[in-house]
């Protein structure tokens, strides 16, 4: 297929609307190219993963973007950074390290993008709409927009975002047209009791298991008994878009294209119909474990980036207590969604207990954890998946309620109750 | 002459060298030390192996967005494999190899084949991959 673009698209590749835009708009037609896409199409938002610092040559691209003159011509988000440049010194960050990761921040900033500095940019004021064209990167990002709100967006890497941002041009495909859109395989959870649907571990696990059933096909979800919440549904994607290559899920009933199952399957049969059993969801809960002992020296909650909602939910659980002198106890969350909680008082009853937040980034994404700390516990899937390959750390996935408990003991306390046969 | 087999070239480009092959989809953020060129997703089966120099054989990209970032880290340091053969068209790393191009005219070849000529390669096959995107077996196909 050939790619025909538009006279103002020719203009841009020209190098007519100035060298950042042709260097963009280079990029993007040569993908375009790799996508088979007929033609280009407008965004009218991005959402930047570029941000995270990972080493000289993505901050030499960002460096010479910016250099160029380069400006986001949609309202662009940007995802979390390589550094929180308030609290970084606290911590085991090298000073070159840091300087550089602000470097990457500064071009960023500076090409015009707002400074939400999250992972979870549908919990901000910038949140898409449905039907929204747009060009999102971050895995978690990708699939909430896509599922939750609605909106479109195809599965963006890093450095193609940005170049998204500067043209306002994506390439005409994928889960930008309605035809992709559409169901590939079936998942009954009709076996699943309504009480462990209840409960905020589940959807971690779930989402780790659909992604390596589904892997890059759409999943079509039966047989929810509950209407999950904004951020069990933020677990839920970012599990299954770390395990798996998920960018969109419809849940029957529930998610915006999805108010029946023929409809999320676009009228057209599943290649594939599995039964979700409380065994695959025991084996998915055990896989999200590597640790083996009782030995426990972090609890980290908050990939995606901690909500109000969820430092809402933390609170109560931590006040009258005290986190054990050998363990630490950190939340990650952005700038502004700290600033809410401390607002609303719930950074006082963390502080209280012992606990600390790290803003902007997250421990997978600046080098702040100190060598002493080899094993971690956390409620989040994506933590208990990435940790041990990007830390070396072990890791104990365990509900927030388990997460507080061995905060407060010292040593790994799991209730497993919901979960046996 | 061995066996030829014709992928489409999404990055065109010539290398060489052995099979490194996985059946199972891969995330270089957390699953690729650009630094050492190792495997270091724990939950995988290469884990541990060194892809530097290696033809990678795996069938999509799975997981995080940096991804792309990260094989260009790579391929600019020169960790990177040496050319990475998939089952369908993979964006994140034909991203990373364009970009490459671009920056530092430093690209590697990027190869898109059906499932049957992605399952009849195997770990420590020598091959050599052409700009057109035909793949030379250099050893026997058992």
């Amino acid at each position: 297929m050939t790619l025909n673009l538009t006279t103002r698209d020719q203009a841009m590749q020209a190098g007519e609307y100035g060298p950042a835009v042709k260097m963009a708009m280079r990029v993007l037609v040569r993908m375009a190219e790799v996508y088979k896409a007929a033609e280009l199409m407008d965004i009218s938002a991005a959402h930047i993963d570029s941000t995270i610092y990972i080493g000289e040559a993505g901050l030499e691209f960002a460096e010479r973007l910016a250099e160029l003159g380069a400006q986001v011509a949609v309202p662009s988000t940007v995802n979390v950074s390589g550094l929180d440049e308030f609290h970084w010194q606290e911590w085991a960050v090298p000073e070159d390290w840091a300087r550089n990761a602000y470097r990457q921040m500064v071009a960023y900033q500076n090409m015009g993008c707002i400074p939400t500095w999250t992972c979870a940019p549908y919990q901000t004021d910038m949140r898409p709409q449905f039907g929204q064209q747009i060009a999102w990167g971050e895995s978690n990002a990708i699939v909430f927009a896509n599922s939750v709100i609605g909106a479109r967006t195809e599965r963006y890497p890093d450095l193609l975002d940005i170049c998204c941002a500067i043209t306002g041009r994506v390439p005409a495909v994928g889960l930008h047209l309605t035809e992709n859109r559409a169901g590939d395989i079936l998942i009954n959870l009709e076996d699943v009791p309504v009480t462990l649907q209840n409960d905020d571990s589940f959807y971690p696990v779930f989402g780790h298991l659909i992604g390596k059933i589904a892997q890059d096909r759409i999943p079509v979800i039966d047989g929810f008994k509950v209407k999950p919440t904004e951020d069990q549904f933020k677990a839920f994607g970012a599990a299954a878009a770390s395990s798996g290559t998920v960018a969109l899920f419809h849940i029957a009933g529930i998610t915006p294209e999805a108010q029946t199952i023929e409809a999320a399957f676009q009228g057209k049969s599943p290649v594939e119909i599995v039964d979700i059993t409380m065994s695959d969801l025991w084996d998915a809960r055990r896989d999200l474990t590597t640790a083996d002992g009782q030995q426990l020296d972090m609890v980290v909650l908050g990939s995606p980036h901690f909500s109000l909602a969820e430092f809402k939910e933390l609170s109560p659980r931590l006040q009258g207590n005290h986190v054990h002198p050998g363990v630490q106890f950190l939340v990650t969350s952005s700038r502004s969604m700290m600033l809410l909680a401390e607002k609303a008082g719930y950074l006082e009853s963390l502080q209280a207990f012992g606990g600390r937040v790290t803003v902007d980034t997250c421990i997978l994404a600046t080098p702040m954890l100190p060598p002493e700390i080899k094993t971690l516990m956390t409620n989040s899937a994506k933590y208990a998946y990435y940790a041990p390959g990007l830390l070396g750390t072990e890791v104990t996935f365990g509900s927030l309620d388990d997460c507080v408990r061995s905060a407060i003991a010292g040593r790994i306390v799991r209730d497993d109750s919901l979960w046996e046969l | 002459m061995g066996v030829v087999i014709q992928g489409v070239p999404v990055v065109r480009g010539r290398a060489q060298g052995l099979t490194l092959v996985t059946n199972e989809p891969i995330s270089f953020w957390g699953g690729f030390d650009h630094h050492t060129g190792e495997i270091t997703d724990r939950r995988h089966p290469l884990s541990g192996q060194k892809a530097t120099g290696r033809i990678l054989v795996v069938p999509f990209t799975r997981g995080s967005s940096t991804t792309t970032a990260v094989l260009l880290e790579a391929i600019r340091s020169g960790t990177a494999p040496a050319a990475i053969i998939t089952t369908s068209v993979d964006s994140f790393f034909a991203l990373a190899s364009i970009v490459a191009d671009e920056m530092y005219a430093k690209s590697i070849p990027i190869i898109a084949l059906d499932s049957s000529s992605f399952s009849s390669l195997q770990t420590g096959m020598e091959l050599e991959i052409m700009e057109d995107g035909s793949i030379h077996v250099r050893t026997d196909i058992n």
